[in-house]
This record gives structure tokens, sequence and C-alpha cells, in this order.
């Protein structure tokens, strides 16, 4: 069944009749990361207008393959178990070589864990879910729909924009200006500011059918499938993904030499699905041609002007590492820029923002650089290695692991930010947190759900964590009057963490230190400067 | 990396072998052939550092 689009309704700002007080905060954009940071804002208490030109949800299923680690941050929004609830839940991906199987993979392979490796769910979906959660916050977040930014200025401590309405335009004036503009960011070309990069040539085709017949077979076991020169497509690859309502992605590789817009036409593209799928029935629910490239802005903060998701960064889509990306980009953001809006942190906070997560933009481009230059070799030599690899996978383990078909999204390493303190433990500093199950006096929880969101010390086994302004505590397998404390169930506490050992959580849920002794000085500096405090 | 001899008395006879390998061969198929071998080469050495050096010691002379 198609997705019912229902337009979001316009209501005609305050500041077509008279001056806005300057707000705090204006996000500019209103896909999954522009929703997402307002609620992420709104549940530190800080307010923020987000300004869209449209007024419905993603056209076209877009972004559906939601990481373990972006599921564990819109948990903490508060939509992750909705996703999970209506999403298709998948770990396992088979590559094929032509009709033969070459290699597999289990993202996920153990248990204890609330979310699995991947859901996969389509971007309206999640945006329809964003906006119902930002309505939670009427008094924190103002959705303003075909409100359109058409100019801006940048001040050292100050945004002004004009914004375009259906009745005419206005001016705003900001503290911070968050531009979730997407892929051809209109803040980002008024600014004139570099995009650099790779380019690449080859277009793919990408299409959206609907089918009770299953092209996974008999079981419809959801899984990631991935050939080399399958049989049905003519020497090029393909991929398939299971969406909810029998709607199953499929992309296509078409070669550098193709008429973009002779392919997007239901008379290209029905007979080329028809080959793959056969003769079961399909409805073509969305298709698009397109080409990508690898490509960066080299900063993401302009004094008050801060790029969040496809506006900073772009990647090519195999390894889902585009609204993934974008996503940790806002866990990261958010409780600084509400440290910082409420005086609780220097602005040069906002500075950590663009050292990590440019860090993490250019893990994402490298791996998504690298699939996409082993699916779609540039010279009869790149070709010729990277057959051999396929044939060699046959029969050599080794050459398994070489097929890349996309290296899935994984959370980043903070390990070498100026926020983090060095030490040994089980989990490094510097790693997103891993969840495992608990029991408290309250029944089963997750370790996730007891921790993200705000500075935590986290203390697992004999060691007691000592009191410190501002830092939540939480106890695994110890008892203690002063701060809530858990049981690990089957072990994967104990495993993932080990014992005798205290994290310093950050609100964004990665280890910014950790301690085996309960001194309380070395903790707080630690934390002190995991709060942008300078030496 | 290993730049002087390494092979000793037995140069002769790995040359030979490796020719061996190619006998019979169309162009195309003794290229695939090499290709497997580096792969698999560079997967018995497992040594990303010396790799990059014959990589490099290799691509010097082209």
């Amino acid at each position: 069944m198609a997705y019912a689009y229902t337009p979001f309704p316009y209501s005609p700002p305050p500041g077509l009749t008279a001056p806005e007080p300057r707000h705090p905060v204006v996000i500019v954009g209103a896909g999954p990361i522009g929703l997402s940071m307002a609620v992420d804002l709104a549940l530190r208490g800080v307010k923020s207008v987000v300004l869209d030109d449209n007024n419905v949800v993603s056209l076209g299923s877009r972004a559906i393959c939601w990481a373990k680690r972006t599921l564990e941050i819109f948990d903490r929004l508060g939509i992750g178990e909705r996703m999970l609830e209506k999403g298709v839940t998948w770990k396992v991906g088979r590559q094929f070589h032509g009709e033969r199987e070459v290699y597999n993979f289990d993202l996920l392979p153990e248990p204890g864990h609330k979310y699995p490796a991947f859901v996969n769910l389509q971007q309206y979906y999640v945006e329809e879910y964003l906006v119902e959660r930002a309505q939670d916050f009427p008094n924190l977040i103002d959705l303003r729909f075909l409100n359109k930014v058409t100019d801006h200025k940048g001040h050292t401590d100050h945004v002004e924009l004009t914004v375009e309405t259906p009745d005419g335009p206005y001016q705003l004036e900001t503290d911070w200006y968050i531009a979730c503009d997407g892929a051809g960011s209109a803040t980002r070309k008024r600014m004139n500011l570099p995009f650099e990069g790779q380019t690449f040539d080859e277009h793919f085709l990408i299409a959206d059918v609907e089918m009770e017949t299953s092209p996974f077979g008999d079981h419809d076991t959801p899984e990631r499938w991935f050939w080399f020169a399958p049989p049905f497509h003519n020497g090029q690859s393909a991929l398939l993904h299971k969406q909810p309502d029998n709607i199953y992605r499929i992309d296509l590789q078409l070669g550098s030499e193709t008429d973009p817009k002779a392919e997007a036409t239901e008379e290209k593209v029905v007979p080329r699905l028809n080959q793959m799928l056969g003769d079961a029935p399909f409805r073509l629910d969305w298709m698009s041609v397109y080409k990508f490239r690898c490509a960066r802005l080299e900063r993401f903060v302009h004094d008050r002007v801060v790029f969040v998701g496809d506006s900073a960064h772009v990647v090519s889509p195999f390894g889902a590492r585009g609204g993934n990306g974008g996503v940790q980009d806002v866990d990261n953001l958010g409780w600084k820029l509400a440290a910082v809006v409420q005086g609780e942190a220097p602005p040069s906070l906002i500075e950590s923002y663009d050292i990590e997560r440019g860090h993490g933009a250019d893990e994402n481009m490298r791996n998504s650089a690298r699939a996409t230059n082993f699916m779609t070799p540039k010279s009869p030599i790149e070709t010729l290695f990277r057959n051999e690899v396929l044939t060699l996978a046959a029969r050599h383990p080794f050459a398994r692991k070489l097929i890349n078909s996309g290296r899935l999204s994984q959370p980043c390493t903070l390990a070498r930010s100026p926020l983090q303190t060095a030490g040994d433990a089980p989990l490094h500093p510097g790693s997103a947190l891993i969840d495992a199950p608990l029991t408290g006096p309250a029944g089963d929880r997750w370790l996730l759900g007891e921790v993200q969101g705000q500075f935590t010390l986290l203390a697992v086994g004999e060691i007691t964590a000592p009191d410190l302004p501002g830092l939540a505590r939480i106890g695994i397998d110890q008892s203690q009057e002063a701060y809530p404390c858990f049981q690990g169930k089957d072990g994967h506490v104990q495993q993932r963490y080990g014992s005798g050992f205290l994290y310093l959580l950050r609100p964004d849920g990665h280890v910014c230190a950790v301690f085996d002794r309960p001194d309380s000085a070395p903790i707080a500096r630690a934390f002190d400067r995991a709060k942008g405090a300078t030496a | 990396m290993i730049l002087e001899d390494n092979l000793g008395a037995e140069g002769d006879s790995v040359y030979a072998a490796l020719m061996a390998a190619h006998e019979g061969l169309s162009e195309a198929e003794s290229h695939a052939l090499n290709a497997r071998l580096v792969l698999m080469l560079a997967n018995e050495l497992g040594d990303t550092a010396r790799l990059a050096a014959l990589f490099k010691a290799a691509r010097d002379l082209a």
C-alpha cells in the first residue's frame, strides 16, 4: 500500500506582523536531521524554531537502513521503539557473484542488545514519527512549514535570516543557525563554501517496488543481498533490501554512459525489474536515477552557523553512512549546543563538534569511497583485481573479506578528541556505549536507557562512584544507598565492561574516561575536560 | 622489506615454477593468475607496512 502523504499545516509566523525576539536556535530543514536536532534540544529544555520550505515528509523512501547506534540515539529521542516495531529487522548480508553466493556476514552475532544491527524503515516514516515527537514539545519546538530561508547574514554572535512564506517575507535573528538543509544546502551555497571530495561517474537506478511474492524466496528472510555481475542484470551490480508494507528496495548499477532522464521512465525501468523479479506482479512505488559523490565541508562550524548531516558531508549510499552519520552528528552536537545556550559551557565547546564529527565524516567517506571503487572499477586493471577477488573468494576465506559492497555504518571512535582522557579498560575511552541487559528493583532494563542523555559515572563491580556535582551515577553488580543499582544479566555487562571500573560516559553515550580507583580529583578533571574546559 | 636475495640456491627453481604456473595460459589468463597471486602473497605476508614498502618499490620502477 502506498504511503499516504498528509501535508503539515502552515500558519502565519509572528514575524510577519511584528519583530520576533532573537531566538536561541533556528534549525533550517525539517528532514530527519533537523527534526532530531529539535527534539534533542527540547529534551534538554532548549527552544528552537524549525524552518522548512516544504510541508510534507520525504517524497520516496530515500534513507532506509538505520544502524544500531542510530536506533539507540532514536531511543533516547523517543522514537526508537516505534521504528523497531514498524521496521524490518535484519543483520545478515549475502554477496553473490553471478548466481553463486560467495560470502555472507552477520552484523550482530551475539544477544543482549535492545536494538538489532539494522532496521529498514522508509525515511517518510522516520520523519512522520519525528514530527509527532516534536509536537510533544509545543512550548519548546516551533515547527514552521512553508517557511523558506532565502537569505542569511552571519555575525560573530548571531545570524540574521530572511524567510519567505505564502504570506510574504519576514526577518528573524538567532544566536545559533543550524543548517540541516541537506546535500544541496542553500546555506552552504549562499556562503560560497567549497564542498570537495570524489565524484563517481556511475549512474545507479534506485527503485522501490511493492509486491506480495517475496524476491527473497519462500521464507522471505529479510537480509541484504548484493550481486556482482548478477545473471539478471547485464554485468553490473545489484542490491536488494526489504522495507515494511511489502516494499522492496532495488538498486541497479547502470554504468557511466547512461542517459539518466531516459532511464528514469517506467518504459525502461519495468523491463529491467522484470528480468530480476521474473513473472511476479509488482507495483513501482518510487524510482530515481542518480550519481553520487563523497564530499565534505572543510569546517562544519562557521561562527554561529553550524552544518549538520548532508549539508556538511555526503557519501555514497553503499554502507548506510549518510542518514546514520547525520544522526550521530545530532547526538554529538545536541548536548554541547544546549550547554552553550544555557551558559554552562563556553562557545568554544562547539569547536569539538567540528573536530569529532569531521573525523567521523572522514571515516565515512573513506569507507564508502572504497566500497564504491570496488563496485565500480575505474580501469581494466581495477576490474581484473576485483574479478579475481571474487574468483578467489569461492575457495579462499581471506578473499571473502576483501569483497566490498559497502562496509556498514559503525559508530566511530572519539579516541583522539580533545575532550577525551586516555585510560585503559575493557571498553576503551572514545568508544560508543555497548548496550547490555540489566535487572533492577523495577524489573528488566537496558543499560543504554539508564545512562544516555546526561553525563553519567557508571560503576561496574566492586568500586564505588564518588559524588560529583552535575554527574549522574549508576551501579552495576553492587549495592548502594546513594544511587540506583542494577544487576547485569547473563554476564553481558561483565563481558563488555569488565569489573572494578568506573566509566565516565558523555551524554552522547561515548566513554570519555575510565578509572580503576574511586578518587574524585581525576574524575573531576576528566569531567571538566569533557565539558570543554580549557586547561 | 627484503630486497637482498632471500631465495638462495632455490632462486632458479622458484622462477621456473612461476613460469610453469603460467604455461599454456592465454595472456589474459596469465594476467588474472598474476592478480590472484599478488592478492594471495599479500595475505600470506600479512604486514601492511612491508606491503606498503613493496608496493612503493615496485611502483618506483614504473
